[in-house]
């Protein structure tokens, strides 16, 4: 057993087969721990989003092993796998995937209820988690009498309500501005300071900035990583080139 | 950087002598641009020399203290109400090294550009980190405010930089057949001159 939260271990991904296949993402290996951020950038198509979908469980990788937890992904049903990502895992998606029928605290409380939590307590934990990305007055409107931005929040406030301990979020301040965009990182900066692991995906070095960590991808390569160094010997950790 | 105005701003507010000016300028820039007191001690001679500033007695101490004249007064405000314009670009080391690497072929600018981002992430992380410290106490003291701005600029610097540093690969990568050595035989097919390098 092993304090990550989350851990890749030669990991490929490739889409198609055949001479359309595209190698997405190419013996990647990652460890995230309990109380880290982490921060992945590379150009578009670098393989960003699919190192995030199979973190989360969303698709399988052609190869490689992933764990959640210390739980190997690939061993799962599919129920299991989705009640693994109900209780651990909470994403944001790059273009939010909210319920335009629901309002901003039953989106929130969605996951929590199918997860079990009675209803009272599920909507509680909606709304702590709606005030920690400052909408909370705005927890009764619907997805369509909110703006962008502030259905970002929902996304973002929906990842980490409850006591999920993987947070993966997919350019979570597309929509907003930087005053916004900050105040996002600050968030997953807290949750991270509350022992959760945070992955985040950004093309935006401000918001990179944030994080303990920052791998940049090339190719589906994990080409270089910056840590912050509060001593020297930091330094020696980190991969020579 | 005018050390020159900055120390007469600082005795626009009262007569200091020059520690006192020195850990004004830092407290109040966060030590960002440390001064050296030799550098205070000419400052303030040339500022004497020059009619903006005279010397005022001693503070009882023995130390040497400064009152801004008129014309001081006058020279802050000019200085203040004027916008700083850099005329000529100003000595950018990364951006040298950088269009020689690129123009030379003995060079692996990609190796360079990468190692660049990571320690210019590096410092990005770490004025983030003090930024967020530095909100955290809430202060409105004016010293503190002061801090907190110059920490911003640090970091729209730092990723003003690793912005720059992109865009340079991306650049490098869609001029990758360009910039190969025989330009003659590229020059004939222009077409493929930003094809995207195949995987
Ligand atoms: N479902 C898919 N089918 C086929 N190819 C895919 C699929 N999803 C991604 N790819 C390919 O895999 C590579 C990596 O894609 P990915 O979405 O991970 O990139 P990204 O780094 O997130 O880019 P962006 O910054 O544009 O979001 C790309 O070449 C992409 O075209
Ligand atoms: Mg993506």
């Amino acid at each position: 057993m092993s304090d990550q939260v989350l851990q890749l271990r030669k990991v490929c991904m490739t889409y198609g087969n055949g001479a359309n296949s595209v190698g997405a993402l190419r013996d990647i290996n990652l460890d995230v721990s309990a109380g880290e951020f982490v921060a992945v950038m590379g150009p578009s198509g670098s393989g960003k989003s699919s190192l995030l979908t199979l973190a989360g469980g969303l698709e399988k990788a052609t190869s490689g092993d992933i764990y959640v937890e210390n739980t190997p992904l690939g061993a799962l049903n599919i129920n299991e796998l989705a009640r693994l990502r109900r209780r651990a895992i909470g994403y944001v998606f790059q273009d939010f995937n909210l319920v335009p029928s629901l309002t901003a605290v039953e989106n929130v409380a969605l996951p929590r209820e199918l997860d079990g939590v009675p209803s009272r307590k599920a909507r509680r934990q909606a709304m702590d988690a709606l005030r920690s990305v400052g909408i909370d007055k705005l927890a009764d409107r619907f997805m369509d009498q909110i703006s962008g931005g502030q259905r970002q929040r929902v996304a973002i406030a929906r990842a980490i309500v409850g006591q999920r301990r993987l947070i993966l979020a997919d350019e979570p301040t597309g929509a907003l501005d930087t005053a916004s965009g900050d105040g996002i990182m600050e968030v997953l900066r807290h949750r991270a300071d509350a022992g959760c692991a945070v992955v985040l995906v950004t093309h935006e070095a401000r918001h990179a900035g944030w994080a303990d960590r920052v791998l940049f991808l090339k190719d589906g390569r994990i080409v270089d990583q910056a840590a912050q160094s509060y001593d020297p010997t930091d330094l020696l950790e980190l991969p020579a080139n | 950087m005018s050390i020159r105005h900055s120390l007469l701003a600082l005795l626009h507010d009262q007569p200091m002598y020059g520690y006192q000016l020195r850990s004004e300028f830092e407290e109040r820039t966060g030590s960002t641009w440390p001064l050296n007191i030799g550098q205070v001690y000419t400052t303030l001679d040339r500022l004497e020399r020059d009619g903006l500033a005279v010397k005022d007695g001693d503070d009882g101490e023995g130390h040497v203290v400064y009152r801004i004249t008129a014309s001081g007064k006058t020279e802050v405000s000019q200085w203040f109400a004027a916008p700083v314009v850099a005329t000529n670009p100003p000595r950018n080391e990364l951006a040298i090294k950088l269009s020689l690497a690129m123009t030379l072929d003995n060079v692996d600018v990609e190796m360079l550009l990468q190692a660049q981002r990571t320690a210019s992430m590096r410092n990005l992380q770490t004025y983030t980190r003090q930024r967020r410290e530095a909100a955290k106490s809430d202060s409105n003291d004016s010293q503190d405010v002061a801090w907190i701005l110059v920490l911003d600029s640090l970091v729209f610097g730092a990723e003003a930089e690793i912005r720059w540093l992109d865009h340079c690969e991306g650049w490098l990568r869609k001029h990758r057949f360009r910039t190969s050595k025989s330009p003659a035989s590229h020059a004939a097919e222009p077409t493929n001159a930003t094809k995207e390098p195949t995987r």
